[in-house]
């Protein structure tokens, strides 16, 4: 057998492997060969931990929407104490219908994916992009909407929205007390803003800005939003809009744009006019 | 004398530092020692990623292409990164979205790529693992007394459980808002760098220039 040349690796065998860790170091067929193989394996490990941790990953979301939902309801007015939902409220899950403002008792909420719904030309329209303030391309036909409920009494509509922020989707829930016009809380589960400015959409004093604002402005259309700056209070402005975030003016109006797409026409508008009809 | 093993566990500990002395990977230093808790996950992940990665680095330092083996260091170590950054998002949410990019930004930390390159590259797996250890601990015990001095300052708190009573909940303690911004983490490096070099002088950098007496003959011909 003929010895081959190279570094000394004390081969036994001369499998083509063998062969192959005997080249040089500096040998571009090797070099090639063992950036490939690290990088497969990198691959296989990066996407085996993605596959494996989803289901525990997408728990972790849920609930964090679901706690989203209960601050929400926390922030009621009469129920601060009430913190855990079920002692005295209730809360349902509808679906309804955008285009026509009604609910469809067809759809199970519970298994109703409005985001994969997003994406499915079947259960979703195109946005005219004139008309696309939240910048979501398509919506789905359906949204699933929360009833929030005291005894018989309604309390809280609690809606879903979403759109683009400064550098991501921002995904959260609008609070709206039963008069329709009044905002109880605005809460984003989900969203991927720059830390210490945009992400301040998450701070729990920024958040609490929101509590008491009206949703229209005196022509029925959506006034509410983020301010540019601080608002001055007392002013007919902060009636409806919050101080806007320091540094983050496109994550301040990616908000007030996605509100007012999701008030008007396009978004829960039919809902919200029809909704005295249909209490139930 | 000192076996190479201890060596390699022990000195990174106080005497090479990876933050008081090598003065590295500061910027996750000051971002994440807001809280212990964050401090904790931050210091668990650094440890787990630089022991991880210099092993792996060891294991195949014979036959890494000598032309891209920075390249083929960063695949290792961004790949772990992400694995971790899996993990947390999995089994410690809130604390994941606490700590945000920071733990992506683990890639970035100099500590991991310095001990890849300075010592995985020419040392057996075992030696390896023990320095990834040490440097893993001696970065993480800076950011956890750190951690713990700021939270407790500057929120009265320790893991979020009441130690000083602040005054916003009735007690008497006025919390240091200073001590909530990164700054603060700077000073209190700074601080702990000046303690260690006066404890150990040897790690005093010689001065690059002297400086000159006041009225000196700088105008000097």
């Amino acid at each position: 057998m003929p010895s081959s040349a190279g570094n000394n690796q004390g081969s036994s065998g001369y499998s083509w492997f063998a062969r192959l860790l005997e080249l040089p170091n500096d040998s571009p067929l090797k070099a090639v060969i063992v950036t490939l193989a690290v990088c497969l394996i990198a691959s296989i490990l990066v996407a085996g931990s993605a596959v494996l941790l989803k289901p525990a990953q997408e728990a972790n979301k849920e609930r964090e929407r679901l706690a989203r939902i209960g601050e929400i309801a926390a922030l009621l007015p009469g129920v601060e104490e009430v913190l855990q939902i079920g002692d005295t409220l209730r809360v349902e899950a509808r679906v309804v219908d955008l285009a026509t403002g009604r609910y469809v008792p067809t759809i199970d909420p519970a298994d109703f994916d409005q985001r994969r719904a997003a994406k499915d030309p079947g259960l979703s329209v195109v946005i005219p992009p004139e008309r696309d303030l939240a910048q979501i391309g398509r919506r789905a036909a359906f949204a699933v909407v929360y009833l929030v409920r005291e005894e018989d009494h309604l309390r809280a509509v609690i809606l879903p929205v979403h759109g683009r922020g400064f550098g991501s989707m921002l995904y959260g829930y609008l609070g709206l007390s039963s008069d329709l016009r009044t905002v109880i809380g605005l809460s984003f589960y989900e969203h991927g803003e720059t830390p210490g400015l945009g992400a301040l959409i998450d701070d729990p004093q920024w958040r609490s800005l929101w509590h008491g604002k009206k949703v229209w402005d005196g022509a029925g259309i959506p006034g509410i939003g983020v301010a540019e700056g601080p608002v001055e209070p007392g002013s007919s402005e902060a009636d409806y809009l919050v101080d806007g975030l320091t540094g983050a003016t496109w994550t301040s109006r990616g908000v007030t744009n996605l509100l007012r797409f999701w008030l008007g026409s396009d978004g829960f508008g039919t809902y919200l006019r029809s909704f005295p009809n249909q209490r139930g | 004398m000192e076996s190479p093993a201890t060596k390699a566990f022990r000195n990174p500990l106080v005497n090479d530092n990876p933050i008081t002395l090598q003065i590295l990977g500061l910027c996750s230093a000051l971002a994440v020692t807001k809280t212990l808790a964050t401090a904790l996950i931050m210091s668990l992940a650094v440890t787990a990623v630089i022991t991880l990665s210099n092993a792996l680095i060891s294991l195949i330092r014979r036959h890494m292409p000598r032309n891209v083996r920075l390249i083929v260091q960063i695949t290792i170590i961004a790949s772990l990164v992400i694995v971790v950054d899996q993990v947390l998002k999995a089994y410690a949410y809130g604390l994941s979205k606490q700590l945000s990019v920071f733990v992506g930004l683990i890639v970035t930390n100099c500590i991991i790529m310095g001990r890849a390159e300075a010592f995985a590259m020419k040392n057996s797996i075992g030696l390896s693992v023990l320095d990834g250890l040490g440097n893993a601990l001696g970065y993480s015990w800076i950011l956890i007394l750190v951690g713990s001095v700021r939270e407790l300052f500057g929120s009265g708190t320790l893991l979020g459980i009441g130690i000083l009573p602040t005054v916003s909940a009735g007690g008497w303690y006025h919390p240091a808002a200073l001590m909530l911004l990164p700054p603060s983490a700077f000073f209190l490096i700074g601080f702990l760098i000046w303690g260690l070099r006066t404890w150990k002088s040897e790690q005093v950098e010689r001065s690059e220039f002297r400086v000159l007496p006041a009225g000196g003959s700088e105008r000097a011909p």
